[in-house]
């Protein structure tokens, strides 16, 4: 029987609830693993289980400085999609996808995957040709692209100004079918579960506060819970990455740390059952499914590790939503916060053994990490415990941006606040 | 967050456009030393703590500025003109 199903829910029901075990067990912490994963959040703990599962590798410790989902896990907009342009993306984006097809039967629980569609507003012919250029990209990669006209929106979504005198009439629109949203914490939660179950130790508020190393080799890490060893180090640490690769000695990395901004309103009647992004700028919000409107923009433009913004960003994603629907300019904001980006020097993730002998590296996935979680963790898995990359990451080196062969969806060069 | 602009005094952010990383020396542009180039274009230090960056006033005066910045907290240590001549009385003449 499985952990969790109708079954157990009625059997502990009849128990009084008390015989449910904890998600995850709290163990005191080895003195060697054959793998560390340095961060506890979605991509980490991903890691951690498709090690122990597609590699058997379950001598694995998973080292979180907080809780376990208090970084980005917890602070993004849930969105999963693969509306890519480039080749290298949209395979992996679309691996992704299709991985979180099968995530809550695969880890037995529900990490309520909803595939309600992503819809990109298009705000002039200019822009049309290029969705219509990225839906067939789309297409060609093997996925879902289709586009719609201002009459089609109209009927998928009623809320959304389409009057000839909005600020940016819309023209059309992107839709990807198959993208959707998650419950974000119940990834972190499945994930770690799952992992907990297969023998990894799970090990919170355990900083790593410094390399053990013999010669050049990493040959483990120095923590607030002491010294833990492992041939393998893995990092997986998002908007931390330079000050934790820092630790290392390694002073200069292509990555610059910037602050994401995030909200959510009062929660109303169901009103909008897709997500949808303004092409007028840079929003995209969904509806949760206790009513409350998710949304965000931007990032605030400058280098941060202080997981809060400014209030000028806030104004320029409310007027922007305001523009797109009328409707909810009366509505209550609820909560915002903010968490650190590692954003890449080209906008595209960095999944790769080294720098150092002995460690391996996942990081650079700017405001796109959500949605990765499954294909990260299990390429970086691959990675690891092959000492070579999957197809699907191999692209994704460190090594890119010294040889030219950067993956620049933008177009934008090496300027993170524009990724 | 308010920047200091040396020449309007303490102004919103909302009128300051953001140029990144002021700790950045270009190559001579006749090098060819490609390990050097890739530093100077890629690589960042991006620390966590004080930042040394540049600002432009692009909503006010205009000047570009050096900023040092808390990136833990946006505390602002200090702010200069860009152009290191600017900083005396006697070079604004």
């Amino acid at each position: 029987m499985a952990e969790y199903s109708a079954l157990s829910l009625l059997k502990n029901a009849l128990s009084g609830n008390k015989d449910w075990k904890p998600a995850w067990r709290k163990p005191e912490p080895k003195p060697s693993y054959d793998v560390i994963i340095v961060g506890g959040g979605g991509h980490g703990l991903a890691t951690a289980y498709y090690l122990a599962k597609e590699h058997g590798i379950t001598n694995v410790a998973v080292l979180e400085k907080g809780w376990l989902g208090s970084g980005n896990i917890g602070r993004n907009t849930t969105i999963v999609r693969s509306n890519y342009l480039l080749p290298e993306s949209i395979r992996f984006y679309d691996f992704s996808v299709r991985l979180w097809e099968n995530l809550s039967h695969e880890l037995n629980y529900n990490v309520m995957f909803s595939q309600r569609g992503i819809l990109n507003l298009a705000h002039s012919p200019a822009q049309a040709d290029e969705y219509i250029r990225r839906g067939n990209a789309m297409c060609h990669g093997g996925g879902d692209g289709v586009w719609l006209t201002p009459e089609e929106i109209a009927r998928k979504v009623p809320g959304v100004d389409l009057s000839a005198s909005a600020r940016f009439p819309v023209v059309g629109g992107l839709l990807q079918p198959r993208a959707g949203t998650a419950r974000h914490d119940a990834v972190a939660w499945g994930y770690a579960r799952a992992a907990d179950r297969l023998g990894v130790d799970i090990i919170e508020n355990c900083e790593v506060t410094g390399f053990l190393r013999e010669g050049d080799t990493i040959i483990g890490v120095t923590s607030t819970r002491g010294e833990i060893r492992a041939r393998k180090v893995a990092i997986a640490v998002a908007g931390s990455t330079s000050r934790v690769l820092r630790l290392a000695g390694i002073e200069r990395f292509p990555i610059e740390s910037h602050v994401l901004q995030a909200f959510v309103s009062e929660s109303i009647k169901p009103y909008l059952d897709c997500v949808v992004t303004f092409g007028g700028g840079h929003l995209y919000m969904s509806q949760s499914d206790k009513g409350g409107l998710v949304f965000g923009g931007d990032l605030d433009g400058y280098n941060s590790y202080a997981q809060r913004g400014n209030l000028p960003l806030v104004e320029e994603v409310m007027g922007e939503m305001v523009a797109m629907f009328p409707a909810v300019a009366r509505l209550r904001l609820l909560r915002s916060w903010g968490g650190v980006m590692d954003m890449s020097m080209d906008g595209s993730p960095i999944i790769t053994k080294g720098p150092l002998p002995g460690m391996y590296l996942n990081c650079g996935w700017c405001y796109g990490g959500f949605k990765a979680t499954p294909a990260s963790g299990f390429s970086f898995a691959w990675t690891i415990a092959k000492d070579e990359p999957h197809a699907i990451n191999a692209p994704f080196t460190l090594s890119r941006f010294e040889r030219g062969a950067v993956i620049d969806e933008k177009g934008v060069g090496p300027t993170p606040k524009l990724h | 967050m308010l920047i200091p602009c040396p020449h309007c005094g303490p102004r919103d952010l909302a009128e300051f456009s953001y140029q990144g990383d002021a700790t950045r020396v270009r190559p001579d542009p006749a090098s060819t030393d490609m390990k050097a180039w890739y530093d100077y274009v890629y690589n960042r230090p991006n620390p966590s703590g004080p930042h040394r960056e540049y600002w432009q006033h692009s909503g006010g005066c205009r000047a570009h500025l050096v900023v040092v910045r808390d990136t833990l907290s946006h505390e602002i240590i200090s702010v200069a003109f860009a152009h290191a001549g600017l900083n005396t009385a006697e070079g604004r003449q």
